[in-house]
């Protein structure tokens, strides 16, 4: 184990240390790691000097667990154990995926998100996530050398909150410290704009191998603010590759395929896709297990016509995202081209002719996310450097709600707000001495309930009986700077408080995850029971090195006592990170941070003005 | 230096440091949000202690919320007359004119009918002439709050503009509608 660097009381611990930081595309066809290293973006490849990660596990019959190129390899021969474009079952549920039928996997019936049942049990998302993400891990360790203090993951844009979560806890399994979710377009155009001082507005097309994405943004004076935000994130490369797969059935009349050569079939679909980005026509020729032959030609044109209403579906959520923005399409500056489905002709031609302009694509559409989350990771880690003080504006993608009488939806935070957001809604009882109510948290933009997305669903127990419409119960969503969102609820009239905060039910619960996490080290209870020390000793340092480097900023915000008893917390935090009692370590960050909470909150007081400072400051009377 | 206390319970235009009128400079507005974001924002502060992150988060939740509100003419002049006394939800069955009112049903027949029709370029038009309608209103509004400081007559307006506010929301989502 590294011995921890302790520094004398009162002195910044390796001000310039380099903190080890990635940015994460987690894809639906592959997945990337990128980093910053030397004031570069970087995307950082395996030992053959591979930049992508097919994202596919194989959970072999043998107990191994392959991912990537290795996996990909058995997709025709043991497609039941070998899970591609699992994205598009996070936080879903069995009825939400399209083809579901024609999926080669032994679905599991249960209630919330989809499980399959694999040679090595049953598997959610999440948990095959994970594999993908551990991966990634062990490749940037070994590339940069040293334990990772953060990641950034990319979601979708359109991603709704229980995606979100089920991404977020992919994160926390892989044993990363998640420092944000981030937009995929944004984390695009972070990459686009610091690369080319881009000033103006600007829409990032992003479609991906499974969803689509569109987000316009203001890019202004090293302000990233997005306006709007639309897609649908049940789109992609593999709706084109199913087309095509259902044209070859249809045109060389095959009869029901075994699951091996759907695989086979689907495969060379997507090959004839990508053939096409290049050349007038592709030969699909394949010998089946069935001994049948396939031996067709598929045009340019055939493949545009067959896949025509996909990129008509591209332009839907496009145009209501202009309409959102209240913007003409004579005001976007340029079209960043993102995902390597942008690759195809007809979807250039169709975004071209929507924005009435040519779309950019000097960025590698493959590695613009990954390389623009590393950017965000890095600067979230607290390496900034000179020049390093853009903010980052984003919003949400979608309305949040709750129901109300008769199945309908009251919106309470509407989507495109800026997060981190929060609203606040009162309500009140229908019946006399009504002492329950069930608060139902919804997501989307229809008005009836049963056409949302249910996110959650509780009970606020122990409202004081009172007469219809007396009582005040108010109910708060707040959004956080994930997109992730939290609710609380509570009587106020009677002062009594019954409050709850719910997470999304598609998402794990803490307890799920800690299992999980006890599961994954359950060979070695030695090893976790280190990791977990390991873990606390660093967040301890990086507690003590926040506390000092607000101390060295900001010392006079403190009187000479209160200075003297921060000094005290921050010696007794080092001392207990010493030692191997994480209880210990636990209490010391405590009192540490309980420590700080006046300070900090006067540190940020001190900030606001200061953003004001330099403005004129009307006189504020009120009337 | 100017310096001044800004505080977390502040009214959301001393928050930005402005006055409180229904005119203001959308620019300087949103130059000053962004230098507060710039400060209190949870990216700047993810590496702070978890104080930090917490009160990063609060306020600038508290910065977005101003903002939004402040941004848009229509939250804006309810707030400003909810600071003034005149809260246009509790005199909601206040009656609307009666002219306004036909007016309105009649525009509401023609989105209605241009919507089952699936009639894009009818739907535009519509909005186009309802953008105008609301465009004159706002000028009108401000005139009451900031010049004639009739606050029951302001009142009154924003409520009518709620009503076309929500006939826009209407239109762009029977656009919406058409598309998909």
């Amino acid at each position: 184990m590294a011995l921890l660097q302790i520094a004398e009381p009162g002195q910044s611990a390796a001000p310039h240390e380099h903190r080890l930081a990635v940015g994460i595309d987690l894809g639906t066809t592959n997945s990337l790691v990128a980093s910053v290293r030397s004031g570069m973006s970087v995307v950082l490849s395996d030992e053959r000097g591979r930049s992508l990660l097919p994202s596919v596990v194989r959970y072999a019959a043998d107990g191994a667990v392959e991912v990537g190129y290795a996996a990909q390899a058995h997709q025709a021969s043991d497609p039941r154990n070998t899970i591609v474009s699992v994205k598009r079952f996070m936080g879903r549920g069995r009825r939400d995926i399209a083809h579901v039928e024609m999926l080669p996997y032994d679905f599991v019936d249960t209630e919330g998100m989809v499980k399959l049942r694999t040679a090595q049990g049953i598997k959610s998302p999440v948990e095959v996530s994970t594999e993908i993400l551990k991966a990634l891990r062990v490749r940037a360790e070994a590339a940069l050398g040293g334990e990772l203090t953060g990641v950034v993951i990319t979601v979708p844009a359109y991603f709704d909150d229980s995606q979100r979560q089920a991404t977020k806890d992919a994160g926390k399994l892989a044993g990363l410290n998640v420092l944000r979710l981030l937009n995929e377009p944004t984390a695009a155009a972070i990459a686009y704009g610091l690369d080319n001082g881009a000033e103006g507005i600007y829409a990032v097309f992003d479609l991906g191998g499974g969803t689509f994405d569109i987000s316009i943004l203001k890019l202004s004076k090293g302000v990233f603010e997005v306006l709007a935000t639309g897609g649908d994130s049940a789109l992609g490369g593999d709706d084109f590759d199913h087309r095509v797969f259902c044209w070859i059935i249809e045109q060389a009349g095959l009869k029901p395929l075994s699951p091996q050569d759907a695989r086979l079939l689907q495969g060379q679909a997507r090959e004839a896709k990508e053939y096409l980005s290049q050349h007038g026509e592709a030969p699909i020729t394949v010998k089946l297990g069935s001994n049948e032959y396939v031996d067709l030609t598929l045009t340019i044109d055939t493949f545009a016509e067959i896949t025509r209403t996909l990129v008509q579906k591209t332009l839907v959520p496009t145009r209501k995202a202009m309409r959102d923005a209240g913007l003409a399409v004579n005001e976007i500056k340029g079209v960043v081209m993102v995902g390597g489905s942008t690759r195809m002709p007809q979807i250039q031609h169709a975004v071209g002719e929507f924005f009435k302009q040519e779309p950019l694509n000097n960025l590698d559409p493959d590695k613009v996310v990954a390389l623009g989350a590393a950017i965000q990771a890095n600067l979230l880690a607290g390496n900034r450097a000179a020049g390093d003080d853009w903010l980052l504006l984003d919003v949400i993608p979608l309305s949040l709600g709750l129901e109300t009488m008769g199945g309908l939806v009251e919106k309470v935070i509407p989507r495109n707000s800026t997060i981190p957001i929060s609203r606040a809604q009162e309500f009140t009882t229908y019946k006399d001495g009504q002492t329950a109510m069930v608060v139902h948290v919804v997501q989307g933009e229809r008005e009836l309930v049963s056409d949302c997305r249910s996110l959650a669903r509780f009970e606020l127990r122990g409202i004081p009986p009172m007469v219809a419409g007396a009582a005040r119960i108010r109910v708060t969503y707040q959004v956080d700077a994930d997109g992730l969102l939290s609710v609380t609820a509570r009587e106020q009239t009677t002062g009594h408080e019954a409050r709850i905060e719910v997470k999304p039910s598609y998402g794990l619960s803490d307890d799920e995850i800690a299992a999980m996490l006890k599961d994954s080290f359950s060979h070695a209870s030695d090893d976790a029971f280190r990791r977990a020390l390991r873990e606390a000793q660093v967040e301890g340092q990086r507690l003590i090195e926040a506390v000092q480097s607000a101390l060295k900023e900001d010392a006079d915000l403190l009187s000479t006592l209160e200075r003297a008893h921060v000094e005290t917390c921050v010696l007794r935090l080092q001392t207990a990170s010493m030692g191997d009692d994480r209880r210990a370590i636990d209490r010391a960050m405590d009192a540490l941070n309980s420590g700080t909470n006046e300070f900090a909150a006067r540190r940020m007081n001190k900030s606001v003005s200061k953003a004001l400072s330099g403005k004129r400051i009307d006189q504020v009377e009120m009337g | 230096m100017t310096t001044f206390d800004l505080n977390f319970a502040a009214d959301h235009f001393a928050l930005f440091g402005i006055a409180p009128t229904q005119g203001i400079d959308a620019a300087d507005l949103e130059s000053r949000f962004r230098d507060i974001q710039a400060q209190v924002h949870p990216d700047k502060h993810a590496d702070g202690t978890d104080s930090a992150q917490r009160l990063s988060m609060q306020w600038a939740t508290r910065v977005n919320e101003a903002y939004q509100t402040l941004k848009s003419p229509l939250p804006r002049a309810r707030y400003l007359l909810h600071l003034r006394g005149h809260d246009a939800q509790i005199e909601s069955n206040t009656a609307m004119p009666m002219e306004f009112l036909m007016a309105q049903m009649e525009l509401r027949e023609a989105v209605a009918e241009a919507k089952v029709g699936a009639d894009e370029t009818a739907l535009d038009q519509l909005r186009d002439q309802l953008l105008a309608e609301i465009k004159s209103e706002y000028v009108r509004l401000q005139r009451l709050i900031d010049t004639d400081k009739d606050y029951p007559a302001a009142t009154a307006l924003v409520r009518q503009l709620m009503f076309q506010e929500k006939l826009r929301q209407e239109i762009d989502d029977a656009l919406d509608a058409v598309f998909s």
